[in-house]
């Protein structure tokens, strides 16, 4: 009881004491990185329209796949996490973080061989990305039937 | 008995330093020890595959350094001891398969360098042993990818969070044939005070260092003045300050002898946060830095608290708190 009482007040004063995330300057950075990102995004649509007459939804795939492309040359080529670092999640919460999410550990565990290194542990970080969002779109398409 | 108070070990027969050596990444030779470091890696990869194997060739290359150091050869050392972060510490052994020496692993996590000293000085005071080579290794890149995210995730650090050290460093202990002793020893016991963070380790290792502090100095019946220089492993920016809150609520007054391997490894430009940790880092510091004052004299009697943090990524992931620990060493100039 007496230690639950110390470790209390410990914790209290490591709080007090310990350095914060000043969160204007990170809501900045990640607002300006993340903003340019969709402006890239939305320019890479509009040319694949007005300049390879494709179609509105193709266009969109397109955007796609060119930022997940770059994001992960860029993650490739060692860029990509010093923007990160930068931005936080202006480039995490964009296609270019579920990218370089993929990218980053299939680099990192290739040693390992390219089945229980780079295929295995691909999905480390992007893993619970995919297991919600299939679980979030089971729900909704519930949803939409009984409604 | 050998044994003082509760928990110190003194060494009658005065096992000393014969020789030491660190080996360092780029990156911690352009920070504030970079002068006195003996070898400064061009390439964290050090030629090798991965940075597991750089780690490990990173400690053979500082147990080579330290033999030739202490004037030695190969086979004249009786059992290697060493230990490092990575899982069953596979860079120790991995190391340890070339030398054809009786070896021992260690793991103390960050305080690894210490519990080796000690055992090691042991086995030599004890008559076990003429010649013991103690040494440790961590790699930034090799922990990150154990314990954090791969290197190329685009993720901010944390403000509390620690530079793990690319570093290893060897000691060799003897019977005779050098006038720095390793004086006494004091084995730290496990403290936990509910520490989660794993991105603080320097808060969570603080009071493993202070008890063992606290035990250290009444044990040995001395106060921390008498101290040329107290140096902790990598508790960093945060953890030292905190372990100087704690001492002096603990009756301990650290004055301007008191430093941190860790806070002081990088420089500011070097944007560390709270500096550097892992178990090389205490380690090079020993074999270079220290061992070269204590050669030349400018520092005589000196006391060495590793601390390390026992957790692992399963436990932490499991909600387990932080159990951590602190072994402390003295070197002390005889003449």
């Amino acid at each position: 009881m007496e230690d639950n009482t110390r470790n209390a007040r410990y914790n209290a004063y490591v709080e007090s004491k310990m350095a914060k995330t000043k969160p204007w300057p990170s809501l900045f950075r990640a607002f300006w990185v993340g903003g340019l990102i969709c402006i890239l995004g939305e320019v890479i649509k509009d040319c694949a329209i007005l300049w390879f007459g494709v179609e509105e939804e193709a266009a969109g795939t397109w955007e796609l796949m060119i930022l997940i492309v770059l994001a992960a040359f860029l993650t490739g080529v060692g860029i990509f996490d010093k923007i990160g670092a930068y931005a936080g999640a202006g480039t995490i919460v964009p296609i270019t973080g579920f990218s370089n999410s993929i990218a980053s550990p299939a680099i990192e565990f290739k040693r390992e061989g390219v089945i229980f290194g780079l295929m295995a542990k691909m999905f480390v970080i992007a893993g619970p990305v995919i297991v919600s969002g299939v679980c979030a779109s089971v729900l909704v398409g519930l949803i939409h039937i009984l409604l | 008995m050998n044994k003082i108070g509760k928990q110190t070990l003194l060494y009658k027969n005065k096992p000393c330093l014969l020789g030491g050596y660190a080996v360092v990444g780029p990156k911690e030779g352009q920070g504030n020890f970079g002068k006195y470091f003996q070898t400064v890696l061009k390439d964290d990869l050090f030629g090798e595959n991965s940075y597991e194997a750089a780690e490990s060739k990173m400690m053979q290359t500082s147990f080579y350094g330290a033999v030739d150091d202490a004037g030695i050869r190969n086979v004249d050392v009786d059992v290697f001891v060493a230990g490092d972060l990575m899982n069953q510490i596979v860079s120790s052994s991995f190391a340890a398969r070339s030398f054809d020496v009786p070896y021992l692993g260690m793991f103390g996590a960050c305080s690894t360098m210490a519990e080796s000293m000690l055992v090691g000085a042991a086995l030599v005071d004890g008559g076990f042993a003429r010649i013991v080579a103690c040494a440790t290794a961590s790699h930034f890149s090799s922990v990150e990818k154990q314990f954090r995210y791969p290197l190329e995730l685009g993720t901010q650090r944390p403000p509390t969070s620690q530079w793990t050290v690319t570093a290893a460093g060897c000691s060799i202990l003897s019977e005779h044939g050098s006038n720095i002793i390793v004086e006494s020893s004091t084995i730290g016991k496990v403290v936990d005070w509910d520490v989660k963070d794993v991105n603080n380790m320097g808060a969570a290792m603080a009071p493993a260092a202070v008890e063992t502090l606290k035990a250290h100095l009444s044990d040995m019946g001395r106060s921390p003045d008498e101290y040329d220089l107290i140096l902790t492993g990598d508790l960093g920016k945060l953890g030292s300050e905190i372990l100087f809150d704690l001492a002096e609520y603990n009756g301990i007054k650290l004055g301007n002898n008191y430093c941190d391997c860790g806070q002081m490894m990088y420089t500011n430009e070097q944007k560390t946060f709270m500096g550097g940790s892992g178990c090389g880092c205490i380690a090079s510091v020993i074999n270079s830095y220290v061992l070269s004052r204590m050669r030349k004299g400018e520092l005589r009697n000196v006391l060495l608290i590793a601390t390390g943090a026992l957790m692992s990524t399963t436990s932490s992931q499991q909600g387990n708190s932080i159990p951590c620990i602190a072994h402390a060493v003295v070197l002390k100039r005889r003449d």
